[in-house]
């Protein structure tokens, strides 16, 4: 089937609001290829369960291509239109199933020599809908915080070297109650700013207390999800004919009931929490990982003004003597260095998500090593490469950077 | 493999031109070779082969070696990643004919993208299914035009996945004229399976889809012929596999058998730790890649220390691709090769041994398909159905 032939009763297996989304604009979604449709369809199928900047970009794109006249809609989607598609892809359900689609276009892409094509129509396409309908500006300047190295006594290497260039390095912080510290200053701006799932807590390990007000996810927390996924997985995997790709779309179409959530929590973060646990790898079994991912995640998706990540312990990977010893009455044991050096990694990668939102050049970030003197904070008035000696609390890197 | 762009999204895209990127990322390497190792430039050299220069009298032997899992510039050749390759920068490239810009245009999958390593041509099949490459591997063309036996070609590769590598179903090729291929944690497995123990765990067979294990079809290496090839007890393997930390170090064991038991003239290694990128563990991530440095650099010590390989053998080293960049939304920067952007498509390329120049940074384009063409006019066999073409500065 090709989306010309597309009729509103295919929508009925979407969630309500979904549903009315797609019927709304079925005659906009009738004239777009099918190279693209399947795409924008996984997105309208969780409309139900998406956040509200989510929700609210989707309704402006579905208005502006609505709005587009048949000479623009040509020019738009022109690129995706020549792209080849083979008549298995046509006849797969990608109205129920438009996730599993896009997985089984990109192979197909991939195989045909046309991702590169393909690549270059979606920046084009993402460029053109920028400039027609661009983004909001945040209702206050975006502060991203990240708290590395818990638990770890002493490290000698240096720290924040891919952050350098972009902010102050601060080398005589006081730590005392840094991590409660840090939690009233995110409080505070969501007091200040009340926006729903628009100040984020993630914790890599166990929460510590915090205003109610902060959307919270924690590794910790969602341990017997995490041990539920893996049994699901373990014993999917035994079945006949099960391979990888089987698996990822076993692995999408998991529901937070499905793995054991409490069906009167909030079905929004239930929903984001198992996708980050499904579609992210490493994620169920590494906790920086779990945290880089979700605090990825929650940027792109929720696109919060303010995003405070405490970085936990990983468990250490055994090398493959100590395996061999096959020693399972030993608990797992924490690899705190190499989770400081992946902390390290993941708060450049979350200044980074932070810095594709709209809001850039006022945004600000903080990271520091938690209990001890060092920390880097980036914002419009700190100065890029540079080194403090003179001492600082954790509350004046705060505001300087926002400043 | 997803496309991982939500182009619906607001994120700010970084549009490089594949080709300004690529050009920009060999500059770079060079730069830092001419400043760190002392290299020249390619171009300053006359055009006369080194290979006739070089000649051996001993039969020529190649060993290819391919990570499967490709290491950034970052990690690597840049300043801030030079800490973790010292044994290339200061024992290997030294010696090498260094090329910094190698490009792989197919499918960015590990097996895919050997099986397109091994036959000169973008293989299309699905990465993660058992089947043969379709196009000839340079083992079959080799043992075909040259006449050689089947020891004098091997295969040492991580994972199940990796098992039929080493011939092609294609037409007037095929089964029994391509390359055996050992797959050293199978071996293991099968060795400890006596046990009372459970050590499926070690059959992990890649990082991109850990929880997965293909089963095995074909003519793979069995644990009875290890005695009788390798000459290596059951129990010495074991005893010995106890004492490495990773599956690498254990591919570089059986390398290292092979060497000194079959002497084989065509040798493939795949090396694969670095790949455990795919966890999102970004030290595990350098971990990898500090502990192929060193086994590349074992290697080259082996290759000197070996009677039938030493003066007479060539090394290639090269990933079989890179990693996404750190700009790139679509992706989640070193963790995956899924965005197929220019870091993740543009590698490097580091050849030593005999009739090789030494201390030379070559700055031209070529790809990867170009890998088999290359060992064809070096060796003397004809890849007829490979897609690339030799590498002048090679012959």
């Amino acid at each position: 089937m090709l989306p010309r032939d597309l009729k509103a009763e295919q929508f009925n297996a979407y969630p309500p609001e979904a549903h009315a989304l797609a019927v709304a604009h079925l005659g906009t979604l009738q004239q777009l290829p099918l190279s693209f449709l399947p795409n924008l369809l996984r997105e309208v199928i969780d409309y139900d369960y998406r956040f509200p900047a989510e929700r609210a970009t989707l309704d402006k794109e579905l208005t502006n291509l609505g709005s587009l006249s048949p000479e623009q809609m040509k020019e738009w989607f022109q690129p995706f239109s020549q792209l080849t598609l083979s008549s298995q892809l046509e006849d797969f359900n990608w109205v129920n199933q438009p996730a599993q689609f896009v997985e089984q276009l990109s192979a197909f892409l991939w195989s045909t020599h046309q991702l590169d094509a393909f690549r270059k129509a979606a920046l084009e396409y993402g460029d053109r809908l920028r400039a027609a309908v661009p983004p909001e500006k945040p209702a206050t300047p975006r502060l991203g915080i990240a708290i590395i190295g818990q638990g770890l006594a002493s490290y000698d290497a240096p720290l924040f070297r891919n952050l350098r260039a972009h902010g102050t390095y601060f080398e005589r912080v006081k730590p005392d109650n840094g991590v409660e510290l840090l939690l009233k200053g995110v409080a505070g701006r969501a007091k200040a700013h009340p926006v729903p799932y628009g100040h984020w807590y993630i914790e890599g390990s166990h929460l510590v207390d915090h205003d109610p007000s902060l959307t919270c996810v924690s590794y910790q927390a969602l341990e017997p999800v995490r041990s539920a996924l893996l049994r699901n997985m373990q014993g999917d995997i035994k079945r006949p004919g099960m391979g990888p790709e089987e698996l990822r779309t076993h692995m999408a179409e998991l529901t937070p009931a499905d793995l054991g959530m409490d069906k009167s929590g909030d079905e929004v973060l239930n929903r984001f929490q198992v996708k980050v646990l499904t579609e992210g790898s490493g994620t169920q079994i590494f906790a920086t990982t779990f945290a880089q991912w979700a605090a990825r995640e929650a940027l792109r998706r929720a696109q919060p003004l303010t995003m405070l990540v405490r970085f936990g312990p990983r468990q250490r990977q055994r090398p493959m003597n100590e395996l061999l010893s096959n020693d399972r009455t030993t608990p797992a044991e924490l690899d705190l260095t190499g989770s400081l050096v992946d902390a390290d990694m993941g708060a450049y990668y979350n200044w980074i998500n932070q810095q594709r939102l709209t809001g850039a050049e006022q945004s600000s970030f903080l990271v520091w090593f938690e209990g001890h003197s060092q920390a880097l904070a980036i914002g419009p008035s700190l100065a890029r490469g540079t080194v403090s000696n003179s001492p600082a609390g954790l509350g004046e890197l705060l505001s300087w950077a926002s400043a | 493999m997803t496309l991982g762009s939500s182009f619906s999204g607001t994120f700010k895209e970084h549009l490089t031109n594949p080709r300004e990127f690529a050009h920009r990322l060999s500059c770079s390497r060079r730069d830092f070779l001419r400043n760190a190792a002392g290299v020249v430039l390619g171009s300053a050299l006359m055009s006369a082969s080194p290979f006739v220069r070089g000649a051996a009298a001993k039969k020529r032997k190649i060993i290819v070696v391919t990570f499967g899992g490709g290491a950034r510039d970052q990690e690597t050749f840049a300043p801030e990643g030079q800490e973790n390759i010292p044994h290339m920068l200061h024992e290997l490239i030294p010696q090498a004919s260094f090329f910094t810009q190698v490009v792989n245009h197919g499918i960015l999958g590990h097996y895919v993208a050997t099986a397109s390593l091994v036959t000169g041509v973008y293989e299309t099949f699905n990465n993660f299914s058992a089947v043969p490459p379709e196009h000839p591997t340079v083992f079959e063309y080799f043992r075909k035009d040259l006449k050689r036996p089947s020891w004098d070609a091997w295969v040492v590769a991580p994972s199940n996945g990796f098992n039929r590598i080493g011939e092609s179903d294609y037409r007037s090729f095929g089964p029994g004229t391509g390359a055996r291929v050992i797959l050293p944690k199978h071996l293991l497995t099968a060795a400890m399976s006596e046990s009372t123990t459970d050590y499926t765990h070690l059959l992990r067979d890649n990082y991109e889809t850990p929880l997965y294990t293909p089963e095995l079809v074909g003519s793979e290496f069995e644990l009875q012929q290890m005695e009788t090839i390798l000459k290596l007890s059951v129990d010495d393997f074991k005893a010995h596999a106890k004492t490495l930390s990773s599956p690498d170090e254990l591919s570089m064991y059986i390398v290292r058998q092979l060497m000194r038991q079959q002497a084989p003239s065509l040798l493939w290694i795949t090396l694969h730790d670095m790949d455990i990128a795919h966890s999102g563990a970004y030290s595990l991530y350098i971990e990898g890649i500090q502990r192929t440095d060193r086994l590349c650099a074992e290697l080259w010590k082996a290759v000197q220390s070996e009677p039938e390989y030493a003066g007479n053998t060539t090394i290639f080293i090269l990933p079989d691709f890179g990693r996404d960049s750190d700009q790139d939304s679509g992706g989640n920067g070193f963790q995956h090769h899924r965005t197929g952007d220019p870091a993740s498509r543009t590698t490097w390329m580091m050849v030593l041994g005999a009739g090789i120049h030494e201390g030379v940074v070559y700055d031209q384009p070529m790809q990867s398909t170009d890998l088999v063409p290359t060992l064809g006019a070096i060796m003397g066999f004809s890849p007829t159905v490979a897609q690339g073409r030799p590498v002048p500065e090679l012959l």
